[in-house]
């Protein structure tokens, strides 16, 4: 019965892999493309449109065998939690989307290099106070910061708002201040730590980075003549990039949301160093929207407030959806260096934060 | 995946979404608040489809007269040269997008029910620290009508002072507790299911029996001063003594 969602699940990942390496990547590491529209091999007829008409009669006619696989109560709290976190997100991401186009297509150059600091170290806490004024999570800031990128915006202050943004907005500061009644100090810790670490990222990006980490796809509907055309032409774009990657990091939050028992958690919780490196580890797997992160890491109580701060600082900056957004839109081989490092930092930063101010 | 079957996932997706938030099942997913939110989305993804079916079937170039396929490969053949990430990915239109048919799936095929027993028995109670010190007084009617949520409150960090012998009235839905007693359980969200934490009442007195779980009633009790243990979080339980209880339907609003 849950063999098939757990084979989709598990399938999962290695789709990711199969197309990040084809974003990361050339396409000559493999001999073969596969099925992408034009090379298809059943004929020239068959395009992704009919295969998706296929693709959806046989659902429809295989409704019922298909919602009695989904009948046993684990599948069905999986399947709830993952399309739970796509509605929650579906509305970040698109307006993220439709603020990246606008950034790619009608924000001229120029304006960044007026509204940005001409020396790159000083565009970095700049591009990270930035970051306030965007009231979303972090879905949506993925795209916008690699339209930031594609205009010409210093990649390091690009990262500082990417890192900084989710966290340090109003919207997710007062859902802090809600969640921890008690401890107002919180917000404080939560957003002093989450621009530390935005900017720290930033300048190590302008010492150690290397520009040719990033691939970003080509996005030749970008240049288009026609203004209306480029700008949902990148709607399009980002929505169906974006949001397969948002779908990868749903289905492997949904897996940890119902696989990892809460009875772990406890005797974790008892160990001051494990408890912090145990919730920075379930923030990264739990992928929570930065605008929920709060009453969740109030939930757990049983941690010290350091470690729940961590929680808090980690979740937006790093996590499994995040990684694979990152991967499909800078490439793989810049999420595989920027994730951990990010990951390392905001630990770091977020123990040292809490245990001065905490 | 080419442009035009993207715009139909788009389209299909956005279909979803806007079905979801029109009707009431977008309760059992994410709070009420997000609702505009989700029509606005659902309506933009739907507009974004249609202009991109309109951009694609207009003939943009005389050489392209089949807008099937072929504007892919033609895209690359123009801007290939000059390209700053290598050789074959003028063409590339993103393949991870069909895994958007999945939330599609999710949302018009199955629609998945709000989270009930199963995940309330796998995780702790989500009253572990007092929220506000002072507790006004219940409202009015006999039975007072109270949510699960603010009884295990008012039980656990007012020890039922607020309470006092007044008679309540409470809906939850069944779950398996320790020692396989029934308890009453409601799901509380702060953003969407995937946050989703119960809050847990034991049940003494009149304890609804035979009742599988997941069924939804309708309690009447007063204050108990029994106080159980959650066997996942070890956090505090406690208990309601029931005076009379009756089936109800599921309602529209699952979450406190």
């Amino acid at each position: 019965m849950s063999a098939d969602t757990d084979a989709a699940s598990v399938g999962g990942p290695e789709d990711r892999t199969a197309g990040g390496v084809g974003l990361a990547t050339s396409g000559a590491s493999r001999p073969e493309p596969p099925g992408e529209g034009p090379r298809w091999r059943l004929g020239d007829r068959i395009g992704s449109v009919e295969v998706l008409a296929g693709l959806l009669i046989l659902l429809v006619v295989f409704r019922e065998p298909l919602a009695a696989a989904l009948d046993t109560p684990r599948v069905q709290t999986w399947t709830t939690v993952f399309v739970s976190i796509m509605v929650q997100a579906v509305p970040f991401l698109i307006f993220g989307v439709l603020l990246s186009a606008v950034i790619a297509v009608f924000v001229p150059r120029s304006f960044w290099a007026r509204a940005l600091p001409r020396h790159p170290a000083l565009a970095v806490p700049a591009a990270s106070a930035a970051g306030v004024v965007l009231p979303g999570c972090e879905c949506g800031s993925v795209p916008i910061a690699g339209s930031l990128i594609r205009r010409g915006v210093t990649p390091a202050a690009a990262l500082a708002f990417l890192l900084a943004a989710p966290a340090v907005n109003p919207i997710v500061l007062t859902a802090t201040a809600v969640a921890f009644p008690n401890n107002p100090e919180m917000v404080l810790a939560r957003g002093l730590a989450s621009l530390v670490v935005a900017m720290v990222m930033g300048w190590l990006w302008l010492r150690l980075g290397r520009t040719d980490w990033i691939r970003m796809p080509r996005r030749p509907e970008l240049d288009d003549a026609s203004r209306g055309r480029a700008f949902w032409g990148a709607v399009r774009h980002d929505v169906t990039h974006a949001g397969g990657f948002l779908v990868l990091g749903a289905m492997a939050a949904a897996c940890i949301n119902v696989l990892v028992p809460q009875r772990w958690l406890q005797t974790l919780a008892d160990n001051a160093w494990l408890s912090i490196l145990a919730l920075a580890l379930l923030a990264v797997l739990l992928s929570l929207c930065s605008e929920a992160d709060a009453f969740v890491a109030a939930s757990l109580s049983q941690f010290s407030l350091t470690s729940r701060l961590v929680f808090l600082v980690v979740g937006p900056m790093v996590d499994l959806k995040l990684i694979a957004m990152q991967a499909g839109v800078f490439g793989r081989r810049f999420a595989l260096r920027f994730a951990p490092t990010t990951f390392a930092v905001a630990l770091l930063v977020a123990a040292g934060v809490g245990a001065v101010l905490l | 995946m080419n442009r035009q079957a993207q715009a139909v996932v788009l389209l299909l997706l956005g279909g979803a979404v806007l079905r979801a938030s029109v009707t009431d099942l977008y309760l059992r997913y994410v709070k009420e608040g997000l609702r505009p939110f989700l029509i606005a989305a659902g309506l933009l993804l739907v507009v974004a489809a249609i202009m991109t079916l309109w951009y694609e079937l207009r003939p943009a170039r005389p050489d392209a007269p089949d807008p099937g396929d072929v504007p892919d490969p033609g895209v690359a053949a123009g801007h290939g040269p000059d390209g700053d990430d290598g050789p074959g990915h003028g063409h590339h239109e993103p393949r991870v997008g069909w895994l958007l048919i999945l939330p599609v799936l999710g949302l018009l095929l199955v629609a998945p029910p709000a989270l009930g027993s199963y995940a309330a028995e796998q995780t702790g109670t989500a009253l572990s620290a007092p929220r506000q010190s002072d507790y006004p007084p219940l409202p009015d009617g006999d039975p007072a009508p109270v949510t699960v949520l603010d009884y295990a409150a008012r039980a656990l960090f007012d020890r039922g002072t607020s309470i006092g012998d007044r008679r309540v009235l409470l809906t939850g839905f069944i779950a398996t507790g320790a020692d396989n007693e029934p308890i009453l359980a409601r799901m509380v969200l702060s953003c969407c299911a995937a946050d989703g934490r119960p809050v847990k009442l034991g049940l003494t007195g009149d304890v609804p029996a035979g009742l599988p779980n997941d069924s939804w009633v309708e309690v009447i009790g007063r204050y108990s001063d029994r106080i159980g243990r959650d066997p996942v979080n070890d956090a505090e339980i406690p208990y309601l003594e029931v005076e009379s209880w009756r089936q109800v339907p599921v309602p529209t609003r699952q979450y406190d």
